[in-house]
């Protein structure tokens, strides 16, 4: 049996969605802007319901940076939606001055993160901007699970001042953390307690780490399940804690090995307690297209991935 | 209100001040920052409403200046000081370790008067905007002002930010481009002209006017008809024609000196053409 059985399938953008229209209701600081995407980023509810703080940008995604920055002088708290691709790698260097340097309070909201993105392929799937915006002094940078976890994590970030990059995706998948859950940025959730080897997951990657407990816990190997949420600022106490129990990690995340959650650990790990690592994630390559599942599968981002790396891991305990 | 006069003998003291503050790291741009520094004076001495002190990130109820080609801190710096923001005496920290005065403007160091970074050229007009929107949000009726290089215009981000203002009515902003016609490479219409620059920003739905941006009579008036301009529905643009290194006799009339610092004997040339009115720091 699995930790979750997860009654429903909804995807992490709606949750952006649902989010955002609660804070357009208890916030009137919050203001929205966005690049020609308002249908992919679910941000119709906030659009409809406040059109004076709801700012259509035109396909322009360094000037919605630059815009969104000078909101913050003020007051506002601007929240912009593109896809991922088109929130970090397109506007890097305005993100760079005009938010992270001038440590502006812009949420930086990016869909379509990965190769879930699907059939639109390798142009539009960015899997290098964890790596980019984590790269940044000042940001955080976010990766929910699923709807609840998203539509949590975007009312929390309205109450944090400062630069934020909060990533999710395009396709459903199983809803399985609380409805009514409290976000608490940097800090890790601890799915499962175990001995054998510690999961460290984040994003879409982390029902897939459910899923591997599962069969991880038949072949008789009790799996550590950990939900890193925040990437950055990390939740070192708890990666810490946890591989002092396991003494091996495995790493999984819709994005390069290179630059990602696994490295961030990897680093955290090295200065502490080196420690047997194994990655699933994406091994210096574009996606291309496919539907989501398809290519989950081809660069090695599913459940049996997981196991597997886990055994690895296991194997290479002294 | 100041007199012409006195913003003049203000401008003076300013350009002392850039050429001393390059001077000393030997860096920094003191060209553009002399051809600016008649505009800057006008407006926080003369035209801006502003709260000097304490200043206030947010400028609440003031008007806000936005300075997109950040090289040209110099003459906002000095500026800034002249008017309150700072201590004088911290103008000859510019450039060197451990100052607030950073070669190109940024709020990190926490240098009072800047409220956002610049430097990385074509992002000013944007961050202006989004300020005059939140002006606008909040119900002030206040200006914000944006000044940016003429090459700078040949950056892409200037034009998306052009498009945004005149779509979303940004009537409470003033755009000025610095007509210089210099660039670093050489004149701004051998690297990359930029065709009737004025027409082009009529063309995307801006109000425009032109002012002699070194004489301050012409500067003062230039930026009354552009308040008045304002309001109406459309941001608007003013060419302001200047001079790369007005007011030093031998930095005018060429690009060499956009970012190349005057050495000992140049800096003594040059302060012998600019009367030291309120002290130098």
């Amino acid at each position: 049996m699995k930790l979750f059985e997860a009654t429903e399938k909804k995807d992490t953008r709606s949750g952006f969605g649902a989010g955002l229209a609660e804070l357009g209701k208890e916030n009137d600081q919050v203001v929205a802007l966005c690049a020609d995407l308002t249908g992919s980023l679910k941000m119709n509810a906030f659009a409809d319901a406040h059109p004076d703080r709801f700012f259509q940008v035109g396909i322009a995604e360094a000037n919605m940076i630059g815009v969104a920055a000078g909101l913050t002088i003020g007051g506002k708290i601007p929240f912009t939606g593109t896809f991922a691709n088109f929130s970090t790698g397109r506007v890097y260097d305005q993100i760079r001055q005009s938010v992270a340097y001038s440590g502006k309070n812009v949420k930086i909201c990016a869909s379509h993160a990965g190769l879930t993105l699907g059939e639109d392929g390798a142009t539009h799937q960015i899997l290098e901007d964890i790596g980019l915006m984590k790269m940044l002094p000042h940001m955080v940078v976010i990766n929910p699970c699923d709807y609840n976890q998203t539509k949590a994590a975007t009312k929390a970030i309205a109450d944090y001042n400062g630069p934020v990059y909060l990533r999710f995706g395009r396709p459903k998948v199983p809803v399985f953390t609380p409805a009514d859950q409290t976000f608490e940025i940097g800090k890790a959730w601890k799915i499962k307690e175990g001995k054998d080897v510690t999961i460290i997951a984040t994003g879409h990657l982390v029902w897939k780490a459910v899923e591997a407990e599962e069969i991880l816990r038949e072949k008789g190997i009790d799996a550590e399940i950990i939900n890193i949420h925040t990437i950055k600022p990390l939740d070192e106490e708890a990666i810490l804690t946890s591989v002092a129990k396991t003494g091996c990690v495995v790493t999984a995340e819709e994005h390069q090995m290179h630059g990602g959650l696994g490295d961030s650990v990897s680093q955290l790990l090295s200065r502490n307690t080196p420690t047997p690592q194994e990655y699933v994630a994406v091994n210096d390559s574009f996606g291309e297209s496919g539907t989501p599942d398809q290519l989950m599968e081809k660069y090695g981002l599913n459940t049996e991935s997981i196991v597997a790396a886990a055994e690895r891991a296991m194997a290479r305990k002294a | 209100m100041a007199t012409t006069q006195e913003l003049e003998r203000t401008a003076s003291q300013v350009r002392r001040d850039i050429l001393r503050m390059v001077h000393a790291p030997a860096s920094g741009h003191p060209g553009g920052s002399l051809g600016c520094a008649d505009l800057f004076v006008a407006l926080y001495f003369d035209v801006m409403h502003i709260n000097p002190a304490p200043f206030n990130m947010n400028g609440t109820d003031e008007d806000l200046f936005f300075l997109s080609n950040g090289h040209i801190s110099p003459v906002w710096y000095s500026t800034l000081a002249r008017r309150g923001y700072f201590p004088v005496s911290e103008l000859s920290t510019f450039r060197f370790i451990n100052s607030r005065l950073q070669g190109h403007p940024a709020t990190e160091e926490g240098l009072e008067g800047i409220r956002i970074a610049s430097g990385s050229l074509g992002q000013g007009l944007s961050a202006a905007s989004g300020a005059a929107l939140t002006k606008k949000l909040n119900g002030e009726n206040r200006m914000v002002y944006c000044l940016m290089g003429d090459g700078e215009q040949q950056e892409g981000q200037v034009w998306e930010a052009v498009m945004f203002a005149a779509h979303h009515k940004i009537d409470n902003l003033i755009a000025v481009i610095d007509w210089n016609n210099r660039q670093i490479d050489g004149d701004v219409e051998d690297v990359m002209a930029l065709g009737n620059l004025e027409e082009k920003y009529q063309t995307f739905g801006w109000e425009t006017l032109r002012m002699n941006g070194n004489d301050m009579q012409s500067v003062v008036d230039g930026l009354a008809l552009a308040k008045e301009k304002s309001g109406n529905g459309k941001p608007v643009a003013i060419m302001m024609q200047t001079e790369m290194g007005a007011g030093v006799d031998f930095m005018m009339g060429t690009h060499k000196w956009h970012g190349v610092a005057p050495n000992d004997e140049q800096l003594a040339q040059a302060l012998n053409q600019l009367e030291e009115t309120l002290g130098d720091y």
